[in-house]
């Protein structure tokens, strides 16, 4: 990755380099897409090299060799005009691998070039080549070629040339998709503004990310040509003084029942490049999709086996008054770690206790990477695929949550923990209504009819704050904002009387004012209800609203746990006490410019 | 406070055109005015839909202006043609809000910083130079210049995207919500850099934000919109801490304090403030 910066301003040429390489020698380590490279590789070098390993000249016919089989000056036999079938294999390598090539290489010309400047510009151009692209869409192949070779004649290019505009639709699409997805991202709108201009936009910045994908639809597109160009071929149609394989195949199908064994060359020779093509853009596909979904994360350098807890012990802070609310949650040592593909496990979660009571408000805060989220996801044991709950135990209402079978977790979930996530918006299904996704969980979870549960849903509706419940019962979670979308998702929460709500940064999505009113809901609820809730969020403000008690998590562990207004009063831990420095809601403004003469006093002002 | 605007904005319309015909487009802002002067730093303050991200783009020409106009240094710049419009790359210049889109993931550092550099033709080791600078100016080791985006955490990166704005110091820098994908001790140490920078070399922000509290923190003035309009523009202190307007009033009192006792108060002040603007609202309305 770095060798592309020895130059102080690399080329372009450089970088493209640099980061094919980088998928390239994936590639190489990929089984399927090293023999596909390897016999791509060997049949380029025959087309190259054919004058040079052909005994003798392909269109030499010799009478008395009509059929001859395989041995002696002929390795592989002559056909059925006495020509050797060795030197016309290895010459219509040639024809047939640079026939397919020019076809793949005109449509990519063609369809690159206009999706390029179509998806970038937009405007006229994207409208007319949308139609020009369509009507050769619309065009039956096979059709226009015929008429092609009807009209040109037997030319090997230019018929290709034809097939070339006919595929260009499919190098068009995928460009015109790639680019539009691109276009938008902020890093073209930053070079726009550094004053690049167009061409080098699209050169460099577009470019590099729909190149991949371009070569895939080569690789594929270029088994389709030769497929195609064989089967004209062998159709008679193609020019008879250049050797191919689909002439070859012609030519040992008309004599099949005499010499079987001429079918076998030609036919394996398009087979093999055919299926090579179609595993090398698979190939590539995966080392790219590989590449993309595997995000590079620190190793924390533990094993797996024995989870590794250690640390110091989290500042405590004494209750400010009995509590003899008994005890909801309590997780004790709990470790949760992801599976690595070389056997190990990275930990998020180091060895966390914290206890919920019940009607309590408990507040789990602290920055991204802290494991709070995987905590609470780990409570209601519903981590991303590779985690798991390593060590500890999570006590919910007498049962070991860590250890409970799925079915008996289906049970506990919604039922006796209900959850409200972060993202409003996609945690409700766009294709059913509002009203539906409340209906069915109740009718399930709690046994009753669905009219019965309706009812309860427009009730619900109507407590937390929406103003129209029937309307909002009968919309699609696309025509309610996203502050109704919360509401909707509360009265979900607390349809299915949970004892426990996990609520993971239920604001963060939120507007300023909207968050106000959430906030407000949510305390009214907890009140109303006695309904324990764990509260995951960043935000110290949030906390200070709602929360009895606070955990301050760092690292995957808690540093500082104990009643709200405690540590707000005094935060003992140095880790919690960074944050709290960091808070600028008590900050002085910066007051008005002064001149620039007097800028030192602006620097004394503005410093609290 | 004698000094020429820098920017000026006087009733500027923009409109996004509607998909479909005869639907009539969508009036993101609706006659905004507002000046920047040099060396200041004016915060914008609204929520998601109030029009805030769409006037710093309108000042740096990637929204379509309908009316008004934005003039920098006397001149209008609301309708360049590209080319001039790349002219200004030394002038204006942006930091966006999410770090991960807005730096090309499979381009080095190097490679990124040195882009702006190279479209005004400054030789190779001139640039090299010039990056070292920059990445010492933004509090980064030198040897980030060879590596790629995702090695970096969303603060570096961040720094990142300030350097390629500092790169050909420019006069103005439109900051749109810098610090809102960073965590708290993150978004502090970053703040602190964007003040940094402004008091060594006189650059002047367009800091766009939906957050009060950051924006008090760097604005020396502060200008509050809401529904694509600016409703309140005045002195940071006053607007951020006494607000005159409503909706700026609703706006303070919404954000949570980090203190459960004052938290406790100012939920009450914001159910008494809610109340009396019903009750006024009600009684405009008869």
């Amino acid at each position: 990755m770095s060798e592309s910066a020895s130059t102080p301003v690399p080329t372009v040429a450089a970088e493209l380099r640099a980061a094919r390489s980088h998928v390239g020698r994936r590639l190489l380590k990929n089984p399927t897409g090293l023999v596909a490279l390897i016999v791509l590789t060997v049949m380029v070098l025959l087309a190259v090299f054919a004058d040079l390993l052909a005994p003798m000249d392909p269109s030499k016919a010799n009478i008395q060799d009509v059929l001859a089989p395989a041995g002696g000056a002929h390795p592989l036999g002559a056909d059925s005009a006495g020509r050797d079938v060795l030197s016309r294999l290895l010459f219509a390598t040639r024809f047939s691998i640079a026939g397919a090539l020019w076809a793949v290489l005109i449509a990519a010309v063609i369809g690159v070039t206009s999706g390029l400047i179509a998806g970038y510009y937009q405007k006229w151009f994207e409208s007319v080549s949308v139609w020009v692209i369509s009507i050769i869409q619309a065009l039956p192949g096979i059709v226009v070629l015929l008429a092609a070779r009807a009209v040109v004649g037997p030319s090997i290019w230019l018929i290709m040339a034809v097939f070339g505009v006919i595929l260009s639709p499919a190098f068009y699409r995928l460009t015109y998709t790639a680019v539009v997805g691109v276009r938008n991202e902020l890093f073209i709108d930053a070079a726009r503004v550094a004053g690049v201009g167009d061409a080098s936009i699209i050169g460099r910045h577009i470019l590099s990310v729909v190149r991949a994908p371009i070569i895939i639809q080569a690789a594929l597109l270029a088994g389709i040509g030769i497929a195609v160009q064989s089967g004209l071929d062998f159709l008679g149609l193609g020019d008879t003084n250049v050797p191919t394989w689909g002439q070859m195949l012609s030519d040992a199908f008309s004599r099949m029942y005499q010499a079987p064994v001429l079918l076998i060359w030609p036919s394996l020779a398009i087979a093999l490049t055919s299926i090579s093509l179609v595993l090398f853009g698979n190939a590539l596909r995966d080392e790219l999709e590989r590449a993309a979904g595997k995000p590079k994360k620190k190793r924390r350098g533990t094993t797996g086996y024995v989870p590794d807890t250690s640390g110091d012990a989290p500042v405590v802070h004494d209750e400010e008054r009995a509590d003899d609310r008994p005890t909801l949650l309590a997780v004790d040592g709990l470790v949760v770690g992801y599976d690595q593909p070389d056997g190990g496990v990275k930990q998020v979660v180091n060895g966390v206790s914290l206890t919920v009571r019940k009607g309590e408000v408990h507040g789990l805060i602290g920055e991204s990477g802290s494991g709070k989220t995987q905590t609470a996801w780990s409570i209601l044991r519903l981590l991303p695929a590779g985690g798991r709950i390593v060590a500890g135990t999570v006590s919910f209402d007498g049962k070991d949550l860590a250890h409970l079978s799925e079915s008996a977790m289906v049970k506990i979930r919604g039922r006796r923990i209900a959850y409200i996530p972060q993202e409003p918006m996609s945690n409700l299904d766009p294709s059913f209504t509002i009203g539906s996704q409340l209906v069915e969980p109740m009718t399930v979870t709690l046994g009753i009819s669905k009219a019965e549960a309706k009812e309860r849903a427009l009730a619900l509706l109507g407590r937390v704050g929406l103003p129209d419940p029937k309307k909002t019962f009968d919309s699609y979670p696309h025509e309610v904002s996203g502050g109704q979308a919360q509401r909707v998702l509360i009265a979900g929460a607390v349809s299915c009387e949970a004892d426990l709500i996990i609520a993971d940064e239920p604001t963060t999505a939120l507007d300023v004012t909207v968050q106000a009113d959430i906030l407000d809901l949510l305390r009214d609820l907890q009140s109303d209800l006695h309904v324990a809730v764990l509260i995951v969020t960043h935000n110290f403000g949030v906390v200070a609203d709602l929360c009895d008690r606070v955990s301050v998590m760092q690292n995957g562990r808690i540093v500082e746990t104990g009643p709200a207004r405690s540590i707000f009063r005094g935060p003992r831990h140095p880790y919690t006490r960074s944050l709290f420095d960091a808070i600028l809601e008590d900050g002085a403004a910066r007051g008005p410019l002064a001149h620039s003469a007097d800028r030192n006093t602006i620097t004394e002002r503005s410093a609290r | 406070m004698n000094a020429e605007p820098l920017l000026v904005i006087d009733d500027l319309v923009v409109e996004y055109p509607a998909k479909g015909f005869g639907k009539k487009p969508f009036r993101a802002l609706k006659g905004v005015s507002l000046d920047i002067r040099p060396g200041e730093c004016v915060g914008l303050v609204g929520e998601s839909g109030s029009g805030k991200t769409t006037l710093g783009r309108a000042v740096l020409g990637l929204a379509p202006v309908t009316g008004g106009s934005v003039r920098f240094k006397g001149q209008d710049i609301s309708h360049l043609k590209r080319k001039q419009r790349r002219a200004l790359s030394d002038e204006i210049q942006v930091v966006f809000q999410d770090p991960y889109s807005s730096l090309n993931p499979s381009l080095t550092i190097e490679q990124t910083l040195a882009e702006p550099l190279r479209v005004k033709k400054m030789s190779a080791a001139d640039a090299s130079k010039r990056i070292r600078g920059l990445l010492d100016q933004v509090g980064l080791p030198a040897n980030s210049a060879d590596r790629l985006p995702r090695e970096f955490s969303g603060g570096q990166r961040q720094r990142i995207a300030i350097a390629r704005a500092l790169a050909l110091s420019p006069e103005l820098i439109v900051c749109d919500e810098p610090v809102s994908a960073l965590d708290l001790s993150t978004q502090a140490r970053v703040l602190d850099l964007f003040k940094d920078i402004q008091e060594a070399t006189g650059v002047a922000y367009l800091f766009v934000s939906h957050d009060l509290a950051v924006v008090r923190h760097l604005s020396h003035r502060v200008a509050v919109m809401y529904h694509g309009e600016i409703v309140e523009y005045g002195d940071g202190g006053q607007v951020t801490s006494a607000p005159e307007h409503p909706y700026t009033q609703r706006l303070l009192l919404a954000a949570p304090v980090p203190d459960p006792v004052r938290q406790e108060q100012r939920r009450a002040d914001r159910r008494r403030l809610l109340e009396a603007q019903r009750e006024m609202e009600v009684q405009a309305g008869v």
